[in-house]
């Protein structure tokens, strides 16, 4: 298949893909903005007001950098896997895999479309924070790399997880079991450094950590971990998670028979 | 020399089980179909006709064998070997909410036709098969024949050079089953080649050139449904009489048996003449009005085929 032809490809399942989650908006776009916005009034006004300061910043100021990448995480993880074992559950993946499309191309038009939702969801989230505080940029390439980095990662995930999965339970499994543990536990409220030598050993090994330091440290400049690191992590990761997925389509495991 | 449109030689498919014995749905089996035909692939269910079709779009992994379309290779030059081909598979493989336009131009998208060439074609095969109304409809709002139709525009909208329909007419009425024949015959006509999965055996014999036989994973007959409805022997008639039949009457030479009080079901060699038949009758008093084949013409040789190849597998099996 030619380039062009490759491009007009992709293209058309990244459009399916925004077509799709802007056609729900109801049940894509909603509700992380009213999610978010509880959170905003709840942690940050009613409760975070008698916190107190955190890592020198007041503790609306420091969780919104975090839900603003709970939201990117969970959207771009929870677009993938519907969108592509919808696909898959209604055959209508056949239609992708019966054509000339290269695997590379298949997999960019979904994950990008994850992106997609993620980004927007971010944006969306970060324009309702702004109703409780002031936000400033710390570093924009840094929040913008990380942001991309970190939704990718998630939309890979996702696929990874439609392509295994047998039915609809399957695919809410590792986003309820493993993904919401992570994220709450991935610094997203608190400093770890207010945690035991122990627990912040512990917390070292979630990647959700990484990635929310990381976007903090884009936005407020503060951060408990090394943002290079960070994204060394993030980029092996996706390396990794890419490979693996084209392997899964490859070798054509729970799609073809 | 001009490439065969497909060309499948020793195809093997080894199911892997549950008990890990493997079933083997296809055993060994080759094919060629010449381009421009109209070519039918029978055989009862579970004889391996879906499977081959999978192969060839490739959402079936083949164990061993090939399969080229015109000339290319589906495993080492799958890129242009599935731009010469369009499949209609037997169930709805569409996104049920999606809108029936959409389908089409996505589809096409797939292929890489440029977007406004593909809403060129969309439009073309929707009107073509009925559907340009239905276009802004969502696909689960369709009949089940107008489905059926949109899956055919959707297989046909990069153009392939073949086409593949397992089973289009299958629970589509009459009136609609005659106009996509009407379709099918035109697109072949134009050129494209075109090969058949059905049930119906009056489809394979009114649409089809060549046909192949399939049951049990192996090809048991692969000829030109003229020169197979030349081997068949025997034609069994139902006759309607204008007087009550009464007791079984007999025709010298002719087996006949009573099916209702004005019917009778006769069987009558190759070569017999019906003359004679009617003359037997006559002679006892019972008038002819009416008369039809009992089956189709294909189907009996296809029964046939598919209870010979049968006993003889049974027959190897107790030999063995």
């Amino acid at each position: 298949m030619k380039l062009s032809s490759q491009w007009v490809a992709f293209t058309t399942i990244l459009r399916k893909e925004i077509h799709r989650f802007m056609r729900i908006w109801m049940q894509t776009l909603l509700p992380p903005a009213i999610t978010m916005s509880l959170y905003f009034v709840i942690f940050g006004s009613l409760i975070g007001s008698r916190i107190g300061t955190m890592d020198g910043f007041n503790y609306m100021e420091f969780v919104v950098p975090g839900l603003i990448m709970m939201s990117v995480i969970t959207n771009s993880y929870s677009n993938v896997v519907s969108s592509f074992y919808g696909a898959k559950f209604q055959r209508s993946v056949e239609e992708i895999l019966v054509s000339p499309t290269p695997n590379y191309v298949i997999l960019l038009g979904y994950v990008c479309g994850g992106v997609a939702r993620g980004m927007i969801v971010g944006l969306i989230v970060t324009c309702m924070s702004m109703f409780f505080t002031h936000l400033q940029i710390h570093s924009l390439p840094i929040v913008v790399c990380v942001v991309v980095f970190t939704s990718v990662l998630f939309s890979l995930a996702g696929f990874i997880n439609a392509v295994y999965a047998n039915s609809f339970d399957d695919i809410s499994i590792v986003p309820t079991f493993v993904l919401t543990p992570l994220t709450y536990l991935g610094g997203v409220f608190y400093s770890i450094s207010l945690l035991s030598d122990f627990w912040r050993g512990v917390s070292m090994l979630n990647p959700v950590l990484y990635m929310v330091n990381a976007f903090r440290y884009g936005i407020l400049g503060i951060s408990d971990i090394d943002v290079t690191w960070a994204f060394i992590g993030v980029a092996l990761a996706v390396a990794i998670l890419f490979s693996y997925s084209m392997h899964l389509l490859s070798s054509g495991k729970r799609l073809r028979s | 020399m001009t490439d065969s449109a497909l060309t499948i030689a020793n195809l093997r498919k080894v199911y892997t089980t549950e008990s890990g014995a493997g079933f083997e749905a296809l055993k060994g089996i080759s094919l060629a179909v010449q381009p421009g035909d109209f070519f039918a692939l029978l055989g009862p269910n579970g004889a391996g006709k879906s499977t081959t079709i999978g192969v060839i779009c490739s959402l079936v992994k083949k164990t061993s064998g090939s399969v080229r379309i015109f000339g290319r290779d589906i495993d080492t030059d799958y890129s242009l070997a599935k731009q010469e081909l369009g499949v209609v598979p037997q169930e709805f493989n569409f996104n049920q909410f999606e809108k029936v336009g959409d389908i089409i131009v996505n589809q096409a998208g797939y292929y890489g036709l440029p977007r406004r060439l593909a809403r060129q074609r969309a439009e073309q095969y929707l009107r073509q098969l009925g559907l340009w109304d239905k276009r802004g409809e969502a696909a689960r709002m369709l009949s089940g024949g107008m489905k059926r139709r949109l899956m055919i525009a959707r297989a046909l909208v990069h153009e392939p050079r073949l086409l593949i329909l397992d089973e289009p007419t299958a629970g589509v009425d009459i009136e609609l089953r005659r106009s996509m024949w009407e379709f099918l015959q035109q697109i072949n006509a134009a050129g494209t080649t075109i090969i058949l999965t059905t049930h119906y055996l009056e489809e394979a014999e009114s649409l089809c050139r060549n046909i192949a036989i399939i049951d049990q994973g192996q090809i048991v007959e692969n000829t030109s449904v003229r020169s197979l409805l030349k081997t068949l022997n025997r034609e069994t008639f139902i006759l309607d009489t204008r007087e009550p039949v009464g007791q079984c009457p007999k025709v010298k030479g002719y087996e006949t048996v009573v099916v209702d009080d004005h019917s009778l079901e006769v069987e009558v060699d190759k070569g017999q003449s019906l003359n004679e038949l009617f003359e037997g009758l006559s002679a006892i008093d019972i008038h002819v009005v009416s008369m039809r084949n009992k089956a189709n013409r294909l189907e009996e040789l296809f029964v046939n085929l598919v209870n010979q190849h049968k006993a003889a597998a049974q027959q190897e099996q107790v030999g063995s």
